[in-house]
């Protein structure tokens, strides 16, 4: 009996070994553990050996069967394993392929700008005003120290709604606006919309966009008008840029000056981006008049501060190197989808 | 870097290249062509060169202007030796005009045929640029316009000399006199005092007129302006030299030997030294004699009384005239000149004495007349120096500089200040001081602006955004994540597009605020719809063959109040067209925005009369009687109009609307413990039934043990009778502090059925 347990031990081994599937292997099972199996077959002779040698042979059984048992799990999970490595072998894929898109729009280039002059600015410590487009001349000129028939209004040529009302010709009145309803102190930006009547050309439109920027507080400086505006400039256009201010004039501030960067492509050199003159001319600042603090109802004596207008258009234009402002207008995807 | 910004600077003559002076030797005919002529050329180094030419106004001896083998003319012309009908040439005589020169410059050359120099001290071999003097450099200044004294030569010297420390050596004119007496030849009398602060008048007798020497050419042609006789370049010269334009006038044409200034009559007429006949009226200014007007103050001087080669009297004028006078004239006349540039700046009524006094003391040295004695000098101008007390404490704390007292007086005086105790007194050209904050500019310019340190500014700050500019950041990004593409439009447009859009003749929204002096009629009202400039950019990228697009907006309608100014509404606007998108893709980006503002249970109604809008595709959303916008397929007439030939879809949403409808409060629902029990039902209902309609039904019938409702189908079609639709629900039921039983469930289904059977919709067998 003992040589037919291990006989049985053996082939059922060999058997497992050789199985392909599943069922394959829970025939073999039913053939050697079932009810009617060999194995079983082999207990019920039990009876016929002697009282010592009973729980031998007991004992060699149930070892048969574990083992019987044993395999049967192994080879189950061997098959499983080969199963899954035949369908993973299957599903292979061309991770080449191109992939699936749920394509986004996209910002246009002045928001993408304008969002990073924002951010910029939030950071220093700056809100964000905005202020009407139709405009009374009184904001857009008079508070600003430009009187009716100022030649300041020449350079900018003014579209009338009628004698009192203007299109905005610069964010400047958004300055005003604010001085009358805060009190110092005051940091604010003011983007948007400005109105000049330039013919369309490539570096012309008759609608673009201007940012404002105003400080107001007790003892502002034009040191501190510098510091601002060269931190600004070094987070838009990197640590290394360099920049000068030049004296020049606007009717409502006091020093004014224009700011100038160092032209990025060719270092002070002299190239096409800069026309030939090395700087470019970025932005324009002041203190703010104090005949404009006091129609502001803000007194000179006690507060000042600086003030500073720039383009959107050509800051972005160069950024990108777009070479007609045109195409801002015009929206053509092919032009959107390129930011 | 001290104010006047250079705006660049040219060398003339710099585009001329190895051009030398030649005489010519002998004058031979050419061989072979009866118009050419073969000429020996001494050019003052070895063996004369042989040079054909066509010119015919030579004769031996000439000495010219001689462009040698490799030389370049202006223009970028190159000249190189070759032959002319088989004679050598080894270079070109040049004409003036090949010079680039005109017969202002040199007035005894001939226009057509060779440049004959008649210049003394000229050398064979010598650069023409030199001999000609062709080599001054230019340099051009760009002057802002609170600096009327800068537009001349003193003026820039002053600001040179204050930038460069240096001593500024001003000439002071001197003139002899011939004896006479001015008074008694002429009289002036000022009839508006408020617009002519100052008139002077000196006059000249027995006067020549002639070409200008050379050297008075030579520098007004680099100033740009033509040199044109010897009187005219005298007053340009003056004007360039002080800054205060000066007019000349024909004794012989002042009628009545008086000058009278005072405004025109209306009607008066003018004909002005451009040949142009003008209209005057009550609000000009103008210089009259006894007939009429012969000059406009400050513009122009008339034709009548001009300066003419029989000219043998005149009289200088050197006056100041009000500058929002002369400016507003001559804006009317639409004619704008040196002179009214520089008078509607402001100048200077001490300025008027030199400058006549300079013109007089040219005129000696040109040999150009006679001047009489007496100057006439009408002055109501107010003499009165301003003064602004010195504050150096407050300069040093605006400028954030620190700088002391002695250093600012020493600029301060440099240009042309002086100091009387602690008072600055201001020179009466620079109308601009008039604060202190313009005296410190005055300090920082010439201490140089960067000098001035960089810091940062005191006290601490925390910028934010606004709720309204929060909310627009997020309905951008809300949008942009589905695909659509931001746009930027003209937010004014021409009337016309209303047509475009169908609008009906009597609509509100074509009153518009309008603009008075437009670029054309396609930007001359602001929008009181977005809808247009939407459009406008739809048809260009279809007519620029892009298949498909998806745009939105974010940008104000202008619509007219009571008030002095418009109402500037912000409006979310979208636009689609291509293959991808249909009336149900515009609705389900708007819903998805409608969702992430959390604004919920709004009403969708269709819209069958908005002109704009497919009748039977187009839907008003409103919330709580509200409106939120319309959205739609758009008219297949507008596609039309725009020139669009596939369908396209546009929306409208009030900013406004969104923003004040939004759930800014989010709050926390616990999750549910409890399971839910869904249940499926498919009703048959009449076609025209709107599903929005049953889906309020079914809201309100199930109470609030329902969850959620969400249609999943709708079927036409086979087993579903004509005019009808089968509409399939989905409905899940939860409480939040129980399981709900099968007969709570059931009960509440029962009261769905019935509503649904009230609307028409029964359950589908």
């Amino acid at each position: 009996m003992k040589e037919a347990l291990q006989s049985i031990r053996q082939q059922a081994e060999e058997l497992l070994h050789a199985a392909q599937d599943m069922k394959e292997i829970d025939a073999l099972r039913v053939r050697f553990l079932g009810k009617k199996g060999e194995l079983t077959a082999i207990l019920k002779q039990m009876g016929k050996l002697s009282a010592e040698e009973r729980p031998v042979i007991g004992q060699l059984a149930n070892d048969v069967r574990a083992k019987i048992e044993g395999a049967i799990a192994a080879r189950n999970e061997e098959l499983k394993a080969s199963q899954l490595d035949r369908q993973l072998e299957s599903e292979k894929l061309d991770v080449t392929m191109p992939g699936k898109r749920h394509p986004l729009g996209k910002k246009h280039p002045l928001t993408l700008v304008l969002d990073e002059v924002k951010e910029i600015f939030l950071g220093m410590g700056f809100d964000v005003a905005q202020g009407p487009e139709v405009e009374l001349d009184y904001y857009n000129f008079e508070a600003l120290n430009i009187p009716k028939n100022h030649p300041a209004r020449d350079t900018q040529d003014t579209f009338y709604i009628d004698e009192n009302t203007v299109l905005r010709t610069q964010t400047s009145p958004v300055q005003v606006r604010v001085m009358e309803k805060q009190k110092p102190p005051i940091r604010v930006i003011a983007p948007g919309r400005v109105y000049r009547s330039d013919a369309v050309d490539a570096t012309h439109s008759p609608l673009f966009h201007q940012i404002e920027g105003l400080v107001v507080d007790k003892d502002v400086t034009m040191a501190d008008l510098k510091g601002t505006l060269e931190v600004f400039v070094k987070r838009l256009y990197g640590e290394d840029s360099v920049v000068r201010f030049r004296p020049h004039h606007f009717p409502f501030t006091e020093p004014s000056a224009e700011l100038d960067v160092q032209c990025f492509a060719c270092h002070g050199e002299g190239c096409r981006l800069c026309k030939g003159e090395g700087w470019i001319e970025l932005l324009g600042c002041g203190m703010v008049h104090p005949k404009v603090l006091s129609i502001c109802g803000i007194d000179p004596e006690e507060y000042s501060g600086f003030a500073f207008g720039m383009g959107l258009e050509r800051i972005v234009m160069r950024r990108f190197g777009i070479d007609d402002l045109r195409l801002f207008y015009e929206n053509d995807l092919r032009f959107l989808n390129q930011f | 870097m001290s104010g006047s910004k250079v705006e660049g600077y040219f060398i003339e003559g710099s585009d001329i290249d190895n051009v030398i002076v030649g005489k010519i030797l002998s004058i031979e005919k050419h061989p072979d062509a009866d118009k050419l002529v073969v000429c020996q050329v001494d050019v003052g180094a070895g063996e004369p060169i042989q040079i054909v030419t066509g010119a015919t106004n030579l004769v031996e001896g000439d000495v010219v202007p001689v462009a040698m083998d490799n030389s370049t003319l202006p223009g970028g012309k190159k000249i190189r030796k070759g032959k002319l009908r088989g004679v050598l040439s080894n270079g070109m005589l040049c004409s003036l005009g090949e010079l680039g020169l005109t017969q202002h410059d040199f007035p005894n050359a001939v226009e057509d045929g060779i440049m004959v120099l008649d210049e003394e001290n000229l050398r064979l071999g010598q650069d023409i640029r030199e001999a000609i003097g062709l080599n001054d450099t230019c340099v051009e200044f760009e002057i802002t316009s609170n600096r009327p004294d800068c537009f001349s030569i003193i003026g820039l010297a002053r600001e040179a000399a204050a930038t460069y420390d240096k001593p500024l050596k001003l000439h002071t004119p001197v003139v002899k006199g011939s004896g006479g007496d001015i008074h008694e030849l002429l009289d002036v009398e000022v009839k508006n005092p408020e617009l002519c602060m100052r008139y002077m008048a000196r006059m000249v007798k027995n006067v020549k007129i002639e070409p200008s020497p050379r050297w008075m050419r030579e520098r007004l042609r680099a100033c740009g302006v033509r040199p044109i006789n010897n009187i005219v370049d005298i007053t340009n010269y003056v004007m360039l030299e002080y800054g205060q334009p000066m007019h000349a006038f024909d004794y012989k044409y002042v009628n009545g030997k008086k000058i009278t200034v005072r405004t025109a009559q209306n009607g008066e007429k003018i004909t002005t030294l451009d040949d142009v006949e003008r209209g005057l009226d009550e609000s000009m200014l103008v210089i009259a004699d006894e007939k009429g007007p012969v000059a406009v103050a400050g513009v122009m001087g008339g034709e009548y009384s001009g300066i003419m080669d029989d000219t043998d009297t005149i009289v200088f004028e050197s006056a100041c005239f009000n500058g929002v006078s002369v400016r507003l004239t001559s804006k009317k006349l639409a004619l704008r000149t040196e002179s009214s540039g520089r008078y509607e700046k402001g100048l200077d009524p001490y300025n008027t004495l030199p400058a006549v006094e300079r013109a007089c003391e040219l005129v000696e040295l040109l040999g150009a007349g006679e001047v009489v004695d007496g100057v006439i000098d009408v002055d109501n101008s107010d003499k009165a120096l301003r003064r602004i007390p010195l504050e150096p404490d407050w300069i040093n704390r605006f400028l954030g500089i620190e700088i002391s007292r002695e250093r600012m007086v020493q600029i301060l005086e440099k240009i042309g200040c002086v100091m009387e105790g602690d008072d600055i007194v201001i020179p009466s050209f620079r109308p601009d001081l008039e604060h202190k904050a313009d005296i410190s500019e005055e300090i920082a310019r010439f201490y140089g602006y960067d000098k001035i340190p960089v810091t940062a500014i005191r006290g601490t700050a925390q910028g934010h955004l606004t709720d309204l500019q929060k909310f627009e950041r997020t309905v951008s990004d809300t949008l942009l994540a589905q695909g659509l593409y931001e746009i930027m439009t003209y937010s004014f447009i021409s009337p016309k597009y209303y047509d475009k859009i169908r609008l009906p003749a009597e609509s509100p929204l074509r009153q518009c605020v309008t603009i008075q002096n437009p670029l054309g009629e396609d930007t001359s009202v602001m929008r009181t719809t977005t809808l247009p400039s939407m459009l406008e950019i739809l048809a260009k990228n279809y007519n620029n063959r892009n298949e498909s697009a998806a745009f939105f907006e974010i940008s104000p309608e202008y619509i007219p109040t009571d008030g002095p100014l418009p109402d500037e509404n912000s409006q979310v606007t979208l636009g689609m067209y291509g293959e991808a998108y249909d009336f149900f893709s515009l609705k389900g980006v708007v819903e998805e925005l409608l969702h992430v503002l959390d604004i919920e249970d709004y009403d969708v109604e269709a819209v069958s009369d908005n002109p704009t809008f497919h009748p039977g595709r187009c839907a008003k959303i409103s919330k709580d009687g509200r409106e939120i916008g319309v959205l739609g397929e758009v008219h297949p007439l507008v596609l039309q109009n725009y020139g669009i030939g596939v369908k396209a879809y546009a929306a409208k949403l009030s900013a406004g609307a969104l923003f004040d409808l939004r759930c800014a409060d989010k709050h926390f629902t616990p999750l549910p413990k409890y399971p839910a029990t869904a249940r499926d039902i498919a009703v048959l209902c009449d076609d025209a039934l709107p599903v929005l309609t049953m889906k309020k039904a079914i809201q309100k019938a199930a109470g609030r043990i329902l969850e959620q409702v969400s249609l999943f189908d709708v079927y036409k079609g086979k087993q579903v009778p004509e005019g009808k639709k089968s509409v399939a629900w989905s409905l899940s039921f939860r409480a939040a502090d129980r399981t709900l039983t099968d007969e709570e469930t059931d009960r509440a289904m029962k009261k769905v059925l019935k509503a649904l059977d009230e609307l028409g919709a029964t359950l589908r067998a």
